[in-house]
Protein backbone atom coordinates (compact mmCIF):
# COMPACT_ATOMS: atom_id res chain seq x y z
CA UNK A 1 0.00 0.00 0.00
CA UNK A 2 2.76 1.97 0.51
CA UNK A 3 3.53 2.48 -3.01
CA UNK A 4 1.22 4.53 -4.93
CA UNK A 5 -0.06 4.51 -8.17
CA UNK A 6 2.67 6.83 -9.37
CA UNK A 7 5.29 3.63 -9.06
CA UNK A 8 3.13 1.04 -10.11
CA UNK A 9 1.83 2.82 -13.79
CA UNK A 10 5.99 2.78 -15.17
CA UNK A 11 6.26 -0.90 -13.89
CA UNK A 12 6.14 -2.53 -17.84
CA UNK A 13 8.49 0.32 -19.28
CA UNK A 14 10.95 -0.16 -16.31
CA UNK A 15 10.79 -4.02 -16.26
CA UNK A 16 11.28 -3.55 -20.58
CA UNK A 17 14.53 -1.75 -19.71
CA UNK A 18 15.81 -4.01 -17.31
CA UNK A 19 15.18 -6.61 -19.84
CA UNK A 20 16.17 -5.28 -22.64
CA UNK A 21 19.47 -3.97 -20.65
CA UNK A 22 20.04 -7.53 -19.53
CA UNK A 23 20.13 -9.05 -23.53
CA UNK A 24 22.44 -6.28 -24.47
CA UNK A 25 24.86 -7.59 -21.69
CA UNK A 26 24.52 -11.24 -23.03
CA UNK A 27 25.11 -9.77 -26.39
CA UNK A 28 28.33 -8.20 -25.41
CA UNK A 29 29.85 -11.69 -24.94
CA UNK A 30 30.30 -11.20 -28.37
CA UNK A 31 31.50 -8.16 -29.25
CA UNK A 32 32.92 -9.14 -32.63
CA UNK A 33 29.56 -10.57 -34.10
CA UNK A 34 27.78 -7.97 -32.70
CA UNK A 35 29.86 -5.30 -34.66
CA UNK A 36 29.94 -6.92 -37.61
CA UNK A 37 25.87 -7.25 -37.56
CA UNK A 38 25.45 -3.57 -36.80
CA UNK A 39 28.11 -2.62 -40.15
CA UNK A 40 25.46 -5.37 -42.30
CA UNK A 41 22.53 -4.01 -40.78
CA UNK A 42 23.83 -0.25 -41.49
CA UNK A 43 25.04 -1.36 -45.47
CA UNK A 44 21.21 -2.63 -45.70
CA UNK A 45 19.33 0.49 -44.62
CA UNK A 46 22.30 2.57 -46.67
CA UNK A 47 21.57 0.66 -50.03
CA UNK A 48 17.60 1.10 -49.50
CA UNK A 49 18.67 4.96 -49.00
CA UNK A 50 20.72 4.78 -52.40
CA UNK A 51 17.66 3.51 -54.55
CA UNK A 52 15.68 6.45 -53.31
CA UNK A 53 18.13 8.27 -54.43
CA UNK A 54 18.43 6.98 -57.65
CA UNK A 55 14.49 6.62 -58.20
CA UNK A 56 14.11 9.99 -57.67
CA UNK A 57 17.20 11.29 -59.72
CA UNK A 58 16.13 9.47 -62.68
CA UNK A 59 12.82 10.98 -62.50
CA UNK A 60 13.47 13.61 -60.82
CA UNK A 61 10.15 14.05 -59.60
CA UNK A 62 7.17 12.06 -58.33
CA UNK A 63 3.82 13.22 -57.67
CA UNK A 64 5.15 16.38 -57.18
CA UNK A 65 7.91 15.56 -54.43
CA UNK A 66 11.68 16.02 -55.32
CA UNK A 67 15.48 14.28 -53.71
CA UNK A 68 14.87 16.62 -50.76
CA UNK A 69 11.15 15.64 -50.12
CA UNK A 70 11.12 12.02 -50.89
CA UNK A 71 14.51 11.49 -48.53
CA UNK A 72 12.22 13.28 -46.16
CA UNK A 73 9.37 10.89 -46.61
CA UNK A 74 11.89 7.85 -46.44
CA UNK A 75 13.95 9.19 -43.40
CA UNK A 76 10.23 9.23 -42.23
CA UNK A 77 9.48 5.96 -42.43
CA UNK A 78 12.46 4.17 -41.97
CA UNK A 79 13.66 6.06 -38.45
CA UNK A 80 9.62 4.77 -37.18
CA UNK A 81 10.30 0.98 -38.22
CA UNK A 82 13.52 1.13 -37.22
CA UNK A 83 12.50 2.08 -34.12
CA UNK A 84 9.73 0.16 -33.83
CA UNK A 85 11.74 -3.39 -35.00
CA UNK A 86 14.32 -2.31 -31.83
CA UNK A 87 11.42 -1.71 -29.59
CA UNK A 88 9.18 -4.48 -30.92
CA UNK A 89 10.64 -6.08 -33.79
CA UNK A 90 11.09 -9.48 -32.02
CA UNK A 91 7.29 -10.37 -31.39
CA UNK A 92 7.22 -12.03 -35.11
CA UNK A 93 8.72 -14.51 -33.32
CA UNK A 94 5.78 -14.99 -31.11
CA UNK A 95 5.04 -18.23 -33.72
CA UNK A 96 8.31 -20.06 -32.82
CA UNK A 97 8.08 -19.26 -29.05
CA UNK A 98 5.13 -21.63 -29.01
CA UNK A 99 6.13 -24.09 -31.54
CA UNK A 100 8.85 -24.61 -28.75
CA UNK A 101 7.01 -23.97 -25.77
CA UNK A 102 9.32 -20.74 -24.74
CA UNK A 103 6.34 -18.93 -24.60
CA UNK A 104 4.52 -20.82 -21.88
CA UNK A 105 7.67 -19.79 -19.78
CA UNK A 106 6.83 -16.04 -20.60
CA UNK A 107 3.59 -17.16 -19.17
CA UNK A 108 4.64 -18.00 -15.87
CA UNK A 109 5.94 -14.89 -15.33
CA UNK A 110 4.60 -11.92 -13.19
CA UNK A 111 5.50 -9.69 -16.19
CA UNK A 112 3.14 -9.05 -19.21
CA UNK A 113 4.04 -11.21 -21.78
CA UNK A 114 4.22 -8.86 -24.30
CA UNK A 115 7.25 -7.21 -22.54
CA UNK A 116 9.13 -10.29 -22.28
CA UNK A 117 8.34 -11.51 -25.76
CA UNK A 118 9.34 -7.45 -27.47
CA UNK A 119 12.41 -7.93 -25.68
CA UNK A 120 13.88 -11.46 -26.12
CA UNK A 121 16.48 -11.30 -28.11
CA UNK A 122 16.70 -7.87 -27.77
CA UNK A 123 19.70 -6.55 -29.67
CA UNK A 124 21.54 -3.07 -30.01
CA UNK A 125 22.53 -3.67 -33.82
CA UNK A 126 19.13 -2.95 -35.03
CA UNK A 127 20.60 0.93 -34.22
CA UNK A 128 22.44 0.12 -37.78
CA UNK A 129 19.07 1.18 -39.26
CA UNK A 130 18.23 3.77 -37.17
CA UNK A 131 21.10 6.14 -37.23
CA UNK A 132 21.57 6.55 -40.67
CA UNK A 133 17.91 6.83 -41.20
CA UNK A 134 17.86 9.22 -38.63
CA UNK A 135 20.99 10.91 -40.17
CA UNK A 136 18.26 11.37 -43.52
CA UNK A 137 15.65 12.66 -41.84
CA UNK A 138 17.99 15.29 -40.41
CA UNK A 139 19.41 16.33 -43.76
CA UNK A 140 15.96 16.32 -45.46
CA UNK A 141 14.17 18.35 -42.49
CA UNK A 142 17.08 20.82 -43.04
CA UNK A 143 17.49 20.53 -46.87
CA UNK A 144 13.71 21.20 -47.89
CA UNK A 145 11.61 23.95 -48.19
CA UNK A 146 10.27 23.62 -44.65
CA UNK A 147 8.40 26.88 -42.88
CA UNK A 148 9.49 26.46 -39.40
CA UNK A 149 6.18 27.67 -37.85
CA UNK A 150 6.34 27.02 -33.64
CA UNK A 151 3.01 24.47 -34.35
CA UNK A 152 4.81 22.60 -36.88
CA UNK A 153 8.36 22.79 -34.65
CA UNK A 154 6.00 21.18 -31.96
CA UNK A 155 4.66 18.72 -33.55
CA UNK A 156 7.60 17.34 -35.22
CA UNK A 157 8.17 15.17 -32.18
CA UNK A 158 4.36 14.39 -31.64
CA UNK A 159 4.52 13.14 -35.07
CA UNK A 160 7.24 11.10 -34.74
CA UNK A 161 5.96 9.21 -31.76
CA UNK A 162 3.08 8.44 -32.96
CA UNK A 163 4.86 6.88 -36.32
CA UNK A 164 6.80 5.13 -34.04
CA UNK A 165 4.17 4.02 -32.10
CA UNK A 166 1.98 3.20 -35.56
CA UNK A 167 4.92 0.54 -36.83
CA UNK A 168 5.03 -0.68 -33.01
CA UNK A 169 1.17 -2.04 -33.02
CA UNK A 170 1.40 -3.10 -36.84
CA UNK A 171 4.61 -5.35 -35.37
CA UNK A 172 1.97 -6.83 -32.61
CA UNK A 173 -0.90 -7.08 -34.50
CA UNK A 174 0.43 -8.99 -37.42
CA UNK A 175 2.30 -11.08 -35.23
CA UNK A 176 -1.00 -11.97 -33.32
CA UNK A 177 -1.72 -13.93 -36.68
CA UNK A 178 0.53 -16.18 -35.13
CA UNK A 179 -1.75 -17.49 -32.08
CA UNK A 180 -3.75 -18.63 -34.97
CA UNK A 181 -1.21 -19.92 -37.13
CA UNK A 182 2.12 -20.60 -35.79
CA UNK A 183 4.11 -20.84 -38.87
CA UNK A 184 2.73 -17.42 -40.52
CA UNK A 185 5.44 -15.79 -39.58
CA UNK A 186 6.02 -14.89 -44.01
CA UNK A 187 2.46 -13.37 -43.49
CA UNK A 188 3.00 -11.31 -41.09
CA UNK A 189 5.96 -10.03 -42.42
CA UNK A 190 3.81 -9.10 -45.31
CA UNK A 191 2.59 -6.44 -43.57
CA UNK A 192 5.30 -5.10 -41.67
CA UNK A 193 8.25 -5.36 -43.95
CA UNK A 194 5.54 -4.54 -46.79
CA UNK A 195 4.02 -1.86 -45.26
CA UNK A 196 7.86 -0.47 -44.36
CA UNK A 197 8.06 -0.59 -48.39
CA UNK A 198 5.05 1.11 -49.14
CA UNK A 199 5.90 4.20 -46.48
CA UNK A 200 9.37 4.56 -47.54
CA UNK A 201 8.09 6.35 -51.07
CA UNK A 202 5.27 9.16 -51.14
CA UNK A 203 2.00 7.65 -51.11
CA UNK A 204 0.55 9.77 -54.16
CA UNK A 205 3.02 7.33 -56.68
CA UNK A 206 0.84 4.39 -55.40
CA UNK A 207 -2.96 3.75 -56.93
CA UNK A 208 -5.97 5.49 -55.50
CA UNK A 209 -7.18 2.10 -53.89
CA UNK A 210 -3.49 1.60 -52.31
CA UNK A 211 -4.26 4.72 -51.10
CA UNK A 212 -7.01 4.89 -49.31
CA UNK A 213 -6.86 1.29 -47.53
CA UNK A 214 -3.45 2.85 -46.44
CA UNK A 215 -5.39 5.55 -45.07
CA UNK A 216 -8.23 3.66 -43.71
CA UNK A 217 -7.90 0.16 -43.23
CA UNK A 218 -4.50 -0.38 -42.46
CA UNK A 219 -3.37 3.56 -41.65
CA UNK A 220 0.33 3.04 -43.10
CA UNK A 221 -0.11 6.17 -44.88
CA UNK A 222 0.16 7.98 -41.31
CA UNK A 223 3.85 6.82 -40.63
CA UNK A 224 5.85 9.15 -43.63
CA UNK A 225 3.27 10.38 -45.72
CA UNK A 226 0.72 12.51 -43.96
CA UNK A 227 3.70 13.48 -41.50
CA UNK A 228 5.48 15.04 -44.57
CA UNK A 229 2.22 16.63 -46.29
CA UNK A 230 2.11 18.40 -42.85
CA UNK A 231 5.78 19.27 -42.86
CA UNK A 232 5.88 20.69 -46.17
CA UNK A 233 2.51 22.26 -46.17
CA UNK A 234 1.30 21.32 -49.29
CA UNK A 235 -2.21 20.14 -50.32
CA UNK A 236 -2.82 15.85 -50.72
CA UNK A 237 -2.21 15.22 -54.18
CA UNK A 238 -4.28 12.49 -53.64
CA UNK A 239 -7.65 14.22 -53.22
CA UNK A 240 -8.20 13.60 -49.35
CA UNK A 241 -9.10 16.06 -47.04
CA UNK A 242 -5.96 18.16 -45.82
CA UNK A 243 -7.31 17.79 -42.31
CA UNK A 244 -6.47 14.34 -42.28
CA UNK A 245 -2.06 15.34 -41.87
CA UNK A 246 -3.51 16.12 -38.19
CA UNK A 247 -4.54 13.04 -37.40
CA UNK A 248 -1.71 10.48 -36.64
CA UNK A 249 -1.57 11.19 -33.70
CA UNK A 250 -5.43 9.43 -33.22
CA UNK A 251 -4.81 6.63 -35.76
CA UNK A 252 -1.45 5.88 -33.78
CA UNK A 253 -3.91 4.86 -30.86
CA UNK A 254 -6.53 3.39 -32.57
CA UNK A 255 -3.84 1.45 -33.73
CA UNK A 256 -2.41 0.48 -30.65
CA UNK A 257 -6.15 -0.12 -29.35
CA UNK A 258 -6.63 -2.73 -32.42
CA UNK A 259 -3.15 -4.58 -31.58
CA UNK A 260 -3.94 -4.34 -27.68
CA UNK A 261 -7.52 -6.14 -28.75
CA UNK A 262 -5.79 -8.89 -31.03
CA UNK A 263 -3.25 -9.56 -28.35
CA UNK A 264 -6.00 -10.04 -25.53
CA UNK A 265 -7.86 -12.14 -27.83
CA UNK A 266 -4.66 -14.06 -28.79
CA UNK A 267 -4.03 -14.43 -25.25
CA UNK A 268 -7.29 -15.72 -24.81
CA UNK A 269 -7.81 -18.46 -27.18
CA UNK A 270 -3.56 -19.63 -27.20
CA UNK A 271 -3.43 -23.29 -27.32
CA UNK A 272 0.25 -23.82 -26.32
CA UNK A 273 1.86 -27.20 -27.46
CA UNK A 274 1.26 -30.66 -26.88
CA UNK A 275 3.89 -31.42 -24.03
CA UNK B 1 7.81 -16.97 3.12
CA UNK B 2 5.88 -19.54 4.87
CA UNK B 3 2.62 -19.92 3.59
CA UNK B 4 -0.73 -19.69 5.53
CA UNK B 5 -1.68 -23.48 7.40
CA UNK B 6 -5.36 -22.27 7.37
CA UNK B 7 -7.32 -25.32 5.52
CA UNK B 8 -8.69 -23.34 2.54
CA UNK B 9 -7.45 -25.51 -0.64
CA UNK B 10 -4.08 -24.46 -2.57
CA UNK B 11 -5.63 -26.04 -5.31
CA UNK B 12 -9.19 -26.80 -6.15
CA UNK B 13 -10.67 -27.63 -9.47
CA UNK B 14 -14.21 -28.80 -10.13
CA UNK B 15 -15.06 -30.39 -13.30
CA UNK B 16 -12.13 -28.66 -15.14
CA UNK B 17 -12.20 -29.47 -18.95
CA UNK B 18 -10.02 -28.47 -21.79
CA UNK B 19 -11.25 -29.59 -25.31
CA UNK B 20 -9.10 -28.64 -28.61
CA UNK B 21 -10.52 -28.45 -31.56
CA UNK B 22 -8.57 -30.10 -34.60
CA UNK B 23 -8.78 -28.81 -38.25
CA UNK B 24 -7.88 -32.45 -40.52
CA UNK B 25 -7.89 -33.08 -44.23
CA UNK B 26 -7.22 -31.21 -47.18
CA UNK B 27 -7.62 -27.47 -47.31
CA UNK B 28 -11.06 -27.59 -48.89
CA UNK B 29 -12.90 -30.31 -47.00
CA UNK B 30 -11.48 -29.75 -43.98
CA UNK B 31 -13.17 -31.48 -41.02
CA UNK B 32 -13.16 -30.33 -37.07
CA UNK B 33 -12.91 -32.84 -34.45
CA UNK B 34 -13.15 -31.60 -30.89
CA UNK B 35 -10.86 -34.09 -28.78
CA UNK B 36 -10.79 -33.68 -25.36
CA UNK B 37 -7.45 -33.38 -23.24
CA UNK B 38 -9.11 -32.99 -19.74
CA UNK B 39 -12.38 -34.01 -19.11
CA UNK B 40 -14.33 -33.27 -15.43
CA UNK B 41 -10.87 -33.36 -13.22
CA UNK B 42 -12.19 -32.58 -9.92
CA UNK B 43 -8.99 -32.22 -7.91
CA UNK B 44 -8.25 -30.42 -4.29
CA UNK B 45 -5.10 -29.94 -2.53
CA UNK B 46 -4.60 -28.30 0.42
CA UNK B 47 -1.52 -26.28 1.94
CA UNK B 48 1.84 -28.14 2.52
CA UNK B 49 0.89 -31.13 0.73
CA UNK B 50 2.82 -32.90 -1.75
CA UNK B 51 1.21 -34.62 -5.04
CA UNK B 52 2.54 -36.39 -7.43
CA UNK B 53 0.76 -36.47 -10.91
CA UNK B 54 1.20 -39.17 -13.06
CA UNK B 55 -0.12 -40.48 -15.98
CA UNK B 56 1.06 -41.47 -19.61
CA UNK B 57 2.33 -39.09 -22.44
CA UNK B 58 -1.24 -37.09 -23.37
CA UNK B 59 -3.29 -37.58 -20.63
CA UNK B 60 -3.87 -34.42 -20.29
CA UNK B 61 -1.02 -33.88 -16.96
CA UNK B 62 0.62 -30.81 -19.27
CA UNK B 63 -2.98 -29.64 -20.04
CA UNK B 64 -4.22 -29.75 -16.64
CA UNK B 65 -0.63 -28.43 -15.47
CA UNK B 66 -1.30 -25.22 -18.11
CA UNK B 67 -4.64 -24.74 -16.78
CA UNK B 68 -3.65 -24.50 -13.38
CA UNK B 69 -0.83 -22.24 -14.06
CA UNK B 70 -3.03 -20.14 -16.30
CA UNK B 71 -1.42 -20.64 -19.15
CA UNK B 72 -4.57 -22.20 -20.55
CA UNK B 73 -7.94 -21.02 -20.28
CA UNK B 74 -10.71 -24.23 -19.17
CA UNK B 75 -13.14 -25.07 -21.57
CA UNK B 76 -15.30 -26.04 -18.81
CA UNK B 77 -15.33 -26.19 -14.69
CA UNK B 78 -14.09 -23.86 -11.79
CA UNK B 79 -10.26 -23.81 -11.07
CA UNK B 80 -9.12 -22.16 -7.92
CA UNK B 81 -5.17 -22.08 -7.22
CA UNK B 82 -4.39 -19.64 -4.10
CA UNK B 83 -7.83 -18.23 -4.00
CA UNK B 84 -7.15 -17.00 -7.70
CA UNK B 85 -8.52 -17.55 -11.15
CA UNK B 86 -5.90 -18.95 -13.06
CA UNK B 87 -6.34 -17.53 -16.09
CA UNK B 88 -8.38 -14.25 -15.87
CA UNK B 89 -5.36 -13.28 -12.79
CA UNK B 90 -2.42 -14.98 -14.09
CA UNK B 91 0.03 -12.67 -13.86
CA UNK B 92 -1.15 -12.14 -10.12
CA UNK B 93 -0.99 -15.90 -9.50
CA UNK B 94 2.44 -15.93 -10.92
CA UNK B 95 3.54 -13.50 -8.14
CA UNK B 96 2.34 -16.22 -5.46
CA UNK B 97 3.82 -19.86 -6.99
CA UNK B 98 6.77 -21.12 -8.72
CA UNK B 99 6.80 -23.28 -11.64
CA UNK B 100 10.04 -25.49 -13.39
CA UNK B 101 9.14 -27.26 -16.73
CA UNK B 102 12.44 -29.92 -16.40
CA UNK B 103 12.93 -29.49 -20.15
CA UNK B 104 13.59 -25.58 -20.52
CA UNK B 105 15.26 -23.15 -18.67
CA UNK B 106 13.95 -19.73 -17.90
CA UNK B 107 17.57 -18.67 -17.02
CA UNK B 108 19.77 -16.21 -19.30
CA UNK B 109 21.97 -18.31 -21.33
CA UNK B 110 24.56 -16.13 -21.81
CA UNK B 111 24.39 -14.53 -18.26
CA UNK B 112 26.00 -15.82 -15.39
CA UNK B 113 23.36 -18.00 -12.36
CA UNK B 114 23.78 -14.51 -10.54
CA UNK B 115 22.83 -12.17 -12.56
CA UNK B 116 19.94 -14.12 -14.69
CA UNK B 117 18.67 -14.90 -10.47
CA UNK B 118 19.13 -10.98 -10.34
CA UNK B 119 16.82 -10.36 -13.12
CA UNK B 120 14.27 -12.87 -11.57
CA UNK B 121 14.26 -10.44 -8.29
CA UNK B 122 12.97 -7.41 -10.49
CA UNK B 123 10.69 -9.57 -12.09
CA UNK B 124 9.25 -10.56 -8.96
CA UNK B 125 9.81 -7.10 -7.48
CA UNK B 126 11.77 -8.58 -4.47
CA UNK B 127 13.60 -6.20 -2.18
CA UNK B 128 17.14 -6.38 -2.22
CA UNK B 129 17.33 -7.46 1.02
CA UNK B 130 14.94 -10.11 1.16
CA UNK B 131 16.04 -11.60 -1.94
CA UNK B 132 20.32 -11.69 -0.49
CA UNK B 133 18.70 -13.35 2.17
CA UNK B 134 16.86 -16.02 0.45
CA UNK B 135 19.37 -16.11 -2.27
CA UNK B 136 22.12 -16.99 0.83
CA UNK B 137 19.77 -19.92 1.70
CA UNK B 138 19.08 -21.43 -1.69
CA UNK B 139 22.68 -21.22 -2.52
CA UNK B 140 23.42 -23.05 0.90
CA UNK B 141 20.63 -25.58 0.36
CA UNK B 142 21.33 -26.25 -3.76
CA UNK B 143 24.88 -25.58 -3.34
CA UNK B 144 25.01 -23.17 -5.81
CA UNK B 145 28.26 -21.13 -4.60
CA UNK B 146 30.61 -23.27 -7.32
CA UNK B 147 28.80 -22.05 -10.16
CA UNK B 148 26.73 -18.85 -9.19
CA UNK B 149 29.01 -16.81 -11.56
CA UNK B 150 29.34 -19.60 -14.85
CA UNK B 151 27.52 -18.45 -17.76
CA UNK B 152 24.14 -21.10 -17.67
CA UNK B 153 25.27 -22.12 -21.25
CA UNK B 154 28.02 -23.86 -19.17
CA UNK B 155 26.25 -25.31 -16.52
CA UNK B 156 25.85 -29.14 -16.48
CA UNK B 157 22.07 -30.33 -16.65
CA UNK B 158 21.59 -30.87 -12.47
CA UNK B 159 23.34 -27.50 -11.65
CA UNK B 160 20.77 -25.96 -14.37
CA UNK B 161 18.06 -27.72 -12.90
CA UNK B 162 18.64 -26.38 -9.58
CA UNK B 163 19.33 -22.48 -10.97
CA UNK B 164 15.75 -22.90 -12.29
CA UNK B 165 14.53 -24.13 -8.99
CA UNK B 166 16.38 -21.27 -7.17
CA UNK B 167 14.46 -18.64 -9.65
CA UNK B 168 11.15 -20.71 -9.16
CA UNK B 169 11.51 -20.16 -5.38
CA UNK B 170 13.78 -17.20 -4.94
CA UNK B 171 10.33 -15.03 -4.43
CA UNK B 172 8.95 -17.57 -1.57
CA UNK B 173 6.10 -18.83 -3.71
CA UNK B 174 3.32 -21.07 -1.70
CA UNK B 175 2.93 -23.21 -4.38
CA UNK B 176 5.34 -25.02 -6.41
CA UNK B 177 4.64 -26.34 -9.61
CA UNK B 178 7.07 -29.08 -11.46
CA UNK B 179 6.99 -30.54 -14.80
CA UNK B 180 9.51 -33.68 -14.73
CA UNK B 181 11.84 -32.07 -12.78
CA UNK B 182 14.46 -34.75 -12.57
CA UNK B 183 14.58 -35.79 -16.08
CA UNK B 184 17.98 -36.19 -17.76
CA UNK B 185 19.64 -35.92 -14.73
CA UNK B 186 22.06 -38.53 -13.03
CA UNK B 187 21.62 -40.34 -9.55
CA UNK B 188 23.46 -37.91 -7.29
CA UNK B 189 21.58 -34.71 -8.83
CA UNK B 190 18.04 -36.66 -8.83
CA UNK B 191 19.18 -37.80 -4.91
CA UNK B 192 20.02 -33.98 -4.33
CA UNK B 193 16.86 -32.46 -5.87
CA UNK B 194 14.40 -34.56 -3.91
CA UNK B 195 15.82 -34.37 -0.45
CA UNK B 196 15.93 -30.56 -1.28
CA UNK B 197 12.11 -30.76 -2.12
CA UNK B 198 11.48 -32.31 1.10
CA UNK B 199 13.12 -30.30 3.10
CA UNK B 200 11.29 -27.46 1.44
CA UNK B 201 8.08 -28.80 2.07
CA UNK B 202 8.39 -29.89 5.78
CA UNK B 203 10.36 -26.68 6.98
CA UNK B 204 8.50 -23.95 5.27
CA UNK B 205 5.05 -25.66 4.46
CA UNK B 206 5.20 -25.38 0.82
CA UNK B 207 3.02 -27.26 -1.56
CA UNK B 208 4.40 -29.00 -4.12
CA UNK B 209 2.63 -30.93 -7.44
CA UNK B 210 4.84 -32.52 -9.85
CA UNK B 211 4.24 -34.27 -12.66
CA UNK B 212 7.12 -37.45 -13.54
CA UNK B 213 7.68 -40.35 -15.14
CA UNK B 214 10.19 -41.31 -12.31
CA UNK B 215 9.20 -44.24 -9.65
CA UNK B 216 12.06 -43.00 -7.68
CA UNK B 217 10.47 -39.74 -7.37
CA UNK B 218 7.04 -40.81 -6.61
CA UNK B 219 8.37 -42.94 -3.93
CA UNK B 220 10.56 -40.78 -1.91
CA UNK B 221 8.70 -37.60 -2.34
CA UNK B 222 4.78 -38.01 -2.73
CA UNK B 223 2.45 -38.93 -0.07
CA UNK B 224 -0.35 -38.80 -2.76
CA UNK B 225 -0.69 -39.86 -6.39
CA UNK B 226 -3.24 -38.81 -8.86
CA UNK B 227 -3.05 -40.43 -12.02
CA UNK B 228 -4.83 -38.88 -14.88
CA UNK B 229 -5.40 -41.32 -17.91
CA UNK B 230 -6.90 -40.35 -20.91
CA UNK B 231 -8.37 -36.84 -19.46
CA UNK B 232 -10.06 -38.42 -16.17
CA UNK B 233 -8.53 -39.08 -13.13
CA UNK B 234 -8.35 -42.55 -12.47
CA UNK B 235 -6.35 -42.51 -8.99
CA UNK B 236 -6.51 -40.24 -6.61
CA UNK B 237 -4.53 -41.54 -2.78
CA UNK B 238 -1.49 -42.86 -1.30
CA UNK B 239 1.21 -45.00 -3.63
CA UNK B 240 0.93 -47.95 -1.78
CA UNK B 241 -3.07 -47.97 -2.37
CA UNK B 242 -2.26 -47.70 -6.00
CA UNK B 243 0.47 -50.70 -6.10
CA UNK B 244 -2.25 -52.81 -3.99
CA UNK B 245 -4.77 -52.05 -7.08
CA UNK B 246 -3.02 -53.56 -9.41
CA UNK B 247 -1.46 -56.67 -10.33
CA UNK B 248 1.86 -55.55 -11.55
CA UNK B 249 3.96 -58.79 -10.39
CA UNK B 250 7.80 -57.82 -9.31
CA UNK B 251 10.52 -59.25 -11.56
CA UNK B 252 13.27 -61.19 -10.32
CA UNK B 253 16.40 -61.34 -12.72
CA UNK B 254 18.65 -64.30 -11.91
CA UNK B 255 21.75 -64.47 -13.20
CA UNK B 256 22.78 -68.26 -13.91
CA UNK B 257 26.29 -69.79 -13.93
CA UNK B 258 25.27 -71.12 -17.28
CA UNK B 259 23.15 -71.29 -19.90
CA UNK B 260 19.94 -73.16 -19.19
CA UNK B 261 16.66 -73.40 -20.49
CA UNK B 262 13.48 -71.53 -19.15
CA UNK B 263 13.77 -71.93 -15.32
CA UNK B 264 10.20 -73.28 -13.47
CA UNK B 265 9.72 -72.99 -10.02
CA UNK B 266 6.31 -72.54 -8.03
CA UNK B 267 5.58 -68.70 -7.80
CA UNK B 268 7.56 -67.52 -10.76
CA UNK B 269 6.93 -67.56 -14.36
CA UNK B 270 9.53 -67.40 -16.54
CA UNK B 271 9.03 -64.36 -19.00
CA UNK B 272 12.44 -63.50 -20.94
CA UNK B 273 15.33 -65.51 -21.56
CA UNK B 274 18.74 -63.76 -22.63
CA UNK B 275 21.76 -66.05 -22.45
CA UNK B 276 22.39 -67.07 -18.45
CA UNK B 277 20.27 -63.77 -17.66
CA UNK B 278 16.18 -64.63 -17.21
CA UNK B 279 13.49 -62.74 -15.92
CA UNK B 280 10.70 -64.26 -13.86
CA UNK B 281 7.47 -62.46 -13.09
CA UNK B 282 6.40 -63.47 -9.47
CA UNK B 283 3.32 -64.43 -7.90
CA UNK B 284 4.82 -65.66 -4.38
CA UNK B 285 6.68 -64.48 -1.52
CA UNK B 286 10.52 -63.87 -3.41
CA UNK B 287 12.33 -65.65 -0.57
CA UNK B 288 10.46 -68.93 -1.55
CA UNK B 289 11.63 -68.64 -5.08
CA UNK B 290 14.81 -67.74 -4.37
CA UNK B 291 15.11 -70.00 -2.12
CA UNK B 292 14.16 -72.58 -4.91
CA UNK B 293 16.19 -71.61 -7.64
CA UNK B 294 19.63 -71.34 -5.74
CA UNK B 295 18.54 -74.87 -4.46
CA UNK B 296 18.15 -76.33 -8.24
CA UNK B 297 20.97 -74.13 -10.25
CA UNK B 298 24.26 -72.02 -9.76
CA UNK B 299 23.36 -68.67 -9.44
CA UNK B 300 25.65 -65.65 -9.97
CA UNK B 301 23.51 -63.17 -9.37
CA UNK B 302 20.38 -62.03 -8.45
CA UNK B 303 18.33 -58.89 -8.85
CA UNK B 304 14.13 -58.13 -7.48
CA UNK B 305 12.96 -55.31 -9.59
CA UNK B 306 10.01 -53.52 -8.28
CA UNK B 307 7.41 -53.43 -10.73
CA UNK B 308 7.80 -49.79 -11.96
CA UNK B 309 5.18 -46.90 -11.85
CA UNK B 310 4.98 -46.94 -15.64
CA UNK B 311 3.51 -50.22 -15.17
CA UNK B 312 1.53 -50.12 -12.13
CA UNK B 313 0.16 -46.70 -14.24
CA UNK B 314 -0.37 -49.22 -17.48
CA UNK B 315 -2.26 -51.61 -15.65
CA UNK B 316 -4.28 -49.34 -13.96
CA UNK B 317 -5.84 -47.11 -17.61
CA UNK B 318 -5.87 -50.84 -18.81
CA UNK B 319 -9.00 -50.84 -16.74
CA UNK B 320 -8.12 -52.93 -13.94
CA UNK B 321 -9.34 -51.41 -11.09
CA UNK B 322 -11.89 -48.91 -10.10
CA UNK B 323 -10.65 -45.83 -8.63
CA UNK B 324 -9.68 -46.07 -4.76
CA UNK B 325 -10.82 -42.39 -4.16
Amino acid sequence: MAEPLRTRAPWPLRIYVRLAWTWCRALAQYPASLVLLTVFVSLGALAEMGAVVIVFGHAGELAGFGVAEGLLVYGLSATAFGCADMLMGSVERLGQHIRTGAFDTMLIRPVPPLVLLATDQFTPRRLGKIVPAAAVLVLALVRCDIDWTPARALMLPVLLVSSIALCCAVWTASACIQFVATDARQAANSLTYGGQALTEYPLAVYGREVVRSATFVLPLAFVSWQPALFLLGRPDPTGLPDALRLAPPVAALLMCAVAALCWRAGLRRYRSTGS
Amino acid sequence: MTSSHDDRPIIETLGLSRDFTLREGPLLRRRRRTVSAVRDVTLTVRPGEIVGYLGPNGAGKSSTMKMLTGILTPTAGRVRVAGLEPSRERTRLAARIGVVFGQRTTLWWDLPLRDSLELTRHMYRIPAADHARRLAELTDLLDLGPFLATPVRQLSLGQRMRGDLTAALLHGPELLVLDEPTIGLDVVSKAAIRAFLLRLNAEEGTTILLTTHDLGDVERLCRRVVVIDRGTLAYDGDLAGLRASVPAPRVLVVDLAAPAPPVEVPGGTCVRVEGPRQWLELSDNPAAVIAEITRRHGVADLTLREPDIEHVVAALYRGAVPSAD
